[in-house]
């Protein structure tokens, strides 16, 4: 494999700095790099190990919401109670992700940029077309197999799903991720792809992801993330949903609602459509059914991916109703 | 009195011996430790590095490879591309066939498949070998890519007539018949995906080479390299010890074995190459993608008339590998009229090989969904109709079944199951949002026989050894044989020692095809019977034998000991009586041959190709072992997801020699099973003809979660027919019939009747 150079950063001030060298790339968990390295899709000049950088990991949770530091463990999160009792979609999107052994080694700061699970990305030597690892070199997964590609938000460059649970849950709760000094709302840290699918997130040389803030709300206190897939652990998304449910005092008006996509979009996708259709509205199986299908607006499907459209407004429903009691 | 309280002599345990014994792994805590020594963990003296370069393209052919960048690199040692007379001769086949038309060519200029290797680097490291090799500029000239079975330029093959099977006027019949079913039934690409990877260390010294490789056949695979190298057999010697699964993938050598021994041989430096994982899905064939039009004629009450298979499978346009669709779907039911054939299409594909169960498992998913479909065709309970359409003899062979304990099966598995609570109707059970749906079918293995040999010692410490180049992959052979030979000998299973896995060792067929247990105990148990004749011979006639003025004529071994039948002389142990008559060991070497193959051609014919086995009904009988499983699963009504929530699975496989490791073999293949029905599928682009689903994290295989309470029930009692000890195949036929089952179960839960698997929620959403 390509040679680097591996350098160990001592404070987030230090990272950033090393970071902004060309060809640097950030090591924590190493989940997401090390594979990448491997298929040929990362290739690295210097490694930047921000490991071991200490008050980096900690997980605090008020009443004003939680901040969860970016190199706390993705098995630290799912499993902290506090987490669990103020954001149990948030903790449930975690202890659903990937394998117990990944989830001991992945930070949440990492998580949050794994990079998508098309073949096609990750195949550089068969298929050299992607125009996320090439720009403008085009895109080998339209006309491909395509039965986990997104429905929503693609371009023209690019059908490749966000694969992440974590963000899905994120966005439904408008959280927001610290860039050292800068903070920036988790939905608008994610960029859909466009024409220049290259650019994932909305970070520039020298940042580095420190913390994720979620605001504590009675919708994300009352919330749970569903995921569906064919295999039972161990597998992204074929199409998941984070709901978080507030009713008003009489038990059945819905006074707040969040919902997000996740398995079917190029980005965590918020479904405001759904959310604003419902809220200040009863909660009945049968509105709560067709405003879920709003989720999927504009969706676009490729050759092997319809089912998504048909599944993820189902999911939304589902766990909606589950909140409320009626499923 | 029930069924399940009917005493059975199972040649277990309560029979005394160790044979049948619910006895632990032998090498289980060298495994789970890690002290096992796997092949590429074999400590080398100076290891060079080798990297295989997979093509990139389906089809066409390699114009230039630019090496200059990539010889360049740091610590590069050798570049072998097409440009490289490797000086290969071709090896005989399994069939003892060996091409003329020399010379064998591993890394060829044409490419008949992405994935095919076109280059192997090797340097001082790994990653050295890995950079050169991204750094080779490699050129194609591309041509038209047939990329799999269903392919519209895929054609129809041709038709394999030797596999043709026809009685009476099966097509007349079935247009006779009140009551037809005709269906189409895919099946698709599936991978052994074994848990160690294959690759092997290569080194030479002088003409002599040593292959660390790992192997279900080490004998086989040792001829191979001697005759791609031109050496006499005995030059080469395949250790594998241990082998970290093999589902059929590791009986024989492949092309990058031959390319690794090549460049060792050039380099004069021992070379490791590792097949990567996402070239594990190339680098040899996996099961191959079949597709089978299906009809059954039948009367009003489902009892079959005709039965109509017309199958094709895939195969490699460089290579044949027929996945026979028709080896379970004459023997399973009586039927007066049949007829199948089958075709063969050749694909851009890496050549497919044998995969647990090669033929029944396709074979039995559309037989046994088809019989199902007929039961609800006809307003039958799928476990009656089975029973109706009950098969007392061979109805192809016509021969009576050695031992056939299908009803067994049936009734011991409904019971455990409790499939009489059944609901008939489609749709008719659910638990809030889940569909729950019962499943049954059944499934088959033939009885496969050959030859084997084993040494057996017996040393001066009172302890044993038994000795044969067999391998055990994981399913029990050290700890069987050593089972064998402690029950022959009289000595304690603790002190029997046993040595496996090497092709300088005696002679054994192939770990594949559920005979190797039945073979080799037959063997082991010769030889040690020859072992302990000697010893009670010595111990009768030995002047300084304390056993010598006795009067006994024969003497007793038993718990190490020896003594004499009466009771009343002296009892010695073997190592003390061993002492007394100066004796350091008694050996003996016995094999299971025939007359006929008692020759040097004939031996090593035995040992090195399948000319010598002897199928289910080479004699008056019809052998094979059966199951019966039955599921069920749970699918979620709005997202389709299946989830198999238990099963019970009943098995006639004659005497179980270990029946702690003959149920793990069972829940291996049923786990198997739930992977084919429901997950396993290479995904191959149709432009380009690559797997693009060639890792672990996107090529679906069960994990626990997956995996529910499996029940699985010994109906069987010893076939002496089969095998010496009585024991039918264990190893393959639990995965046949899985796939059936949960197709049926999923029909019962939703209505809907999936024929192509794997059955994912999007058939269902």
């Amino acid at each position: 494999m390509k040679a680097f150079t591996y350098q160990r950063a001592g404070s987030a001030e230090d990272a950033a700095r090393l970071a902004a060298h060309p060809g640097a790339m950030l090591l924590a968990g190493g989940t997401t790099l090390l594979d990448l390295a491997k298929c040929g899709v990362a290739e690295p000049d210097m490694l930047v190990d921000i490991g071991h950088i200490s008050g980096l990991d900690a997980i605090a949770v008020d009443a004003g919401g939680a901040t969860i530091g970016a190199l706390a463990k993705m098995s630290a999160v799912a499993d902290h109670a506090g987490m669990r009792a103020a954001f149990p979609a948030v903790a449930e999107s975690l202890s659903q992700a990937a394998s117990a052994q990944l989830r001991n080694m992945a930070t949440i700061g990492g998580n949050l940029l794994q990079r998508t699970r098309c073949p096609y990305f990750r195949d550089p030597a068969a298929f050299p077309a992607c125009n996320k690892r090439d720009p403008g070199s085009g895109c080998a997964a339209i006309g491909g197999v395509t039965r986990n590609h997104a429905v929503l938000g693609t371009s023209e460059a690019c059908i490749a799903t966000y694969p992440g649970d974590l963000a899905v849950a994120l966005v439904a709760f408008d959280a927001a991720v610290r860039l050292g000094g800068r903070t920036i709302a988790v939905e608008e840290f994610f960029l859909v792809p466009g024409d220049t699918p290259a650019r994932e997130h909305a970070i520039g040389p020298g940042e580095m992801i420190t913390a994720v803030a979620i605001p504590a709300s009675p919708a994300a206190r009352r919330s749970t993330f569903l995921k569906v897939r064919d295999r039972q652990s161990y597998e992204f998304a074929a199409a998941s949903a984070a709901v978080g449910l507030e009713l008003g005092p009489d038990g059945r008006t819905i006074r707040d609602l969040r919902v997000a996509l996740g398995g079917v979009a190029t980005v965590p996708w918020r479904c405001r459509a759904v959310e604003d259709a419902l809220k200040g509205t009863l909660l009945e199986p049968e509105s709560v059914r067709a405003a879920s299908r709003l989720a999927v607006e504009g969706a676009v499907a490729q050759a092997d991916n319809a089912h998504k459209i048909d599944l993820a407004p189902r999911l939304v429903a589902r766990a909606i109703l589950s909140l409320g009691g009626l499923a | 009195m029930t069924l399940l309280d009917t005493p059975r002599k199972h040649g277990d345990a309560s029979d005394g011996g160790a044979i049948g014994a619910r006895l632990s792994r032998l090498d289980g805590k060298l495994k789970i430790t890690g002290a096992a020594t796997y092949a590429l963990e074999q400590p080398v003296d100076g290891l060079a590095y080798a990297v295989l370069v997979p093509a990139t393209i389906g089809a066409g052919r390699v114009a230039r490879i630019d090496v200059a960048a990539a010889k360049a690199a740091p610590g590069v040692r050798l570049i072998l591309t097409p440009d490289d007379d490797l000086g290969l001769q071709p090896a005989t086949d399994w069939n003892n066939v060996r091409a003329s038309d020399g010379p064998y060519v591993p890394l060829p200029r044409d490419i008949a498949y992405n994935g095919q290797p076109v280059a192997l680097v090797v340097a001082d490291s790994l990653e050295q070998a890995t950079e050169a090799a991204r750094r080779l500029a490699i050129a194609y000239e591309e041509g038209p890519v047939t990329p799999g079975l269903d392919s519209p330029n895929a054609g129809e093959g041709s038709p394999l007539d030797q596999l043709s099977v026809a009685w009476g006027d099966a097509e007349a019949a079935l247009a006779a018949a009140p009551v037809r079913v005709e269906a189409e039934y895919h099946t698709p690409r599936e991978y052994h995906a074994a848990m160690e990877p294959h690759g092997l260390i290569a080194r030479w010294e002088g003409d002599r080479l040593t292959v660390w490789e790992p192997s279900q056949w080490t004998h086989s695979m040792a001829r191979s390299y001697a005759e791609w190298f031109g050496l006499p057999p005995e030059n080469v010697r395949l250790v594998s010890p241990f082998v970290g699964g093999g589902f059929g993938s590791k009986g024989f050598s492949y092309g990058f074995g031959a390319i690794a021994a090549a460049a060792a041989r050039r380099l004069g430096r021992p070379v490791k190459l590792a097949v990567t994982r996402p070239q594990n899905f190339a680098a040899y064939g996996g099961r191959a993608a079949t597709r089978q039009s299906l009809a059954l004629g039948a009367t009003e009450d489902g009892v079959l008339q005709a039965i109509v298979l017309r199958g094709a499978s895939e195969t490699s346009t460089v290579g044949t590998w027929v996945e026979q669709v028709g080896a379970a779907t004459p023997l399973m039911y009586a039927v007066p009229n049949f007829s199948a054939r089958q075709r063969l299409v050749a694909v851009n594909t890496v050549t497919p090989g044998a995969l647990r169960a090669p033929g029944k498992t396709p074979s039995a998913f559309a037989i046994e969904s088809a019989i199902d479909e007929l039961a609800c065709a006809v307003g039958a309970d799928p476990l009656e109709i089975r029973l109706r359409n009950y098969a007392e003899e061979d109805p192809q062979a016509r021969k009576p079944w050695s031992t056939r304990r299908m009803r067994e099966a049936l009734a011991e598995g409904a019971e455990a199951f409790g499939w009489a609570r059944r609901s008939r109707e489609p749709r008719s059970m659910r638990d809030g949002h889940q569909l729950i749906g019962w499943g049954l079918a059944t499934g088959t293995f033939p009885v496969i026989r050959n030859y084997g040999e084993a040494l057996v010692r017996i040393l001066a410490d009172g302890s044993a050894e038994v000795v044969t180049g067999a391998t055990d992959i994981g399913q029990g052979t050290y700890t069987i044989l050593a089972q064998t030979a402690a029950e022959a000998l009289g000595i304690p299973f603790e002190r029997i020692d046993v040595r496996l896995g090497d092709s300088a060792l005696p002679g054994a067929p192939v770990a594949g095809g559920s005979k190797l247990a039945g073979v080799m105990t037959g063997a082991v148990q010769k030889a040690a019977i020859a072992a302990r004749d000697e010893l009670i011979a010595l111990a009768l006639n030995d002047p300084n034998s304390p056993f010598r003025d006795t009067g006994a004529n024969t003497l007793i071994l038993a718990d190490g000991r020896i003594s004499a039948p009466r009771g009343d002389g002296p009892v010695v142990s073997v190592g003390e009586l061993l002492g007394r008559i100066g004796r350091e060991r008694i050996e003996v070497r016995r094999d299971t041959l025939p007359d006929h193959l008692q020759t040097p051609e004939g031996r090593f014919r035995a040992w090195t190709t399948m000319t010598t086995v002897q199928g289910p009904t080479a004699g008056d009988y019809s052998m094979h072992s059966w199951c019966a499983h039955f599921v069920e699963v749970r699918v979620d009504e709005d997202f389709g997801t299946i989830r198999v929530a238990r099963m019970v699975s009943a098995f006639d496989c004659g005497r179980l020699y270990n029946p702690k490791l003959a149920e793990s073999q069972w829940k291996g293949g049923i786990i198997m099973g739930i992977g084919m029905a429901l997950l396993e599928e290479g995904l191959v682009d149709s432009r380009n003809g690559r797997v693009i689903n060639n890792n672990l994290g996107d090529y679906l295989l069960p994990t626990n979660a997956d995996v529910p309470d499996i029940r699985v029930i010994d109906v069987g009692i010893p076939d002496p027919h089969a095998s010496a000890l009585g024991g039918k195949g264990v190893g393959e036929v639990g995965i046949v019939g899985v796939a059936p089952a949960i197709a049926n179960a999923v029909f019962h839960a939703t209505g809907r009747r999936v024929r192509r698997l794997p059955i994912t929620l999007d058939a269902l959403v």
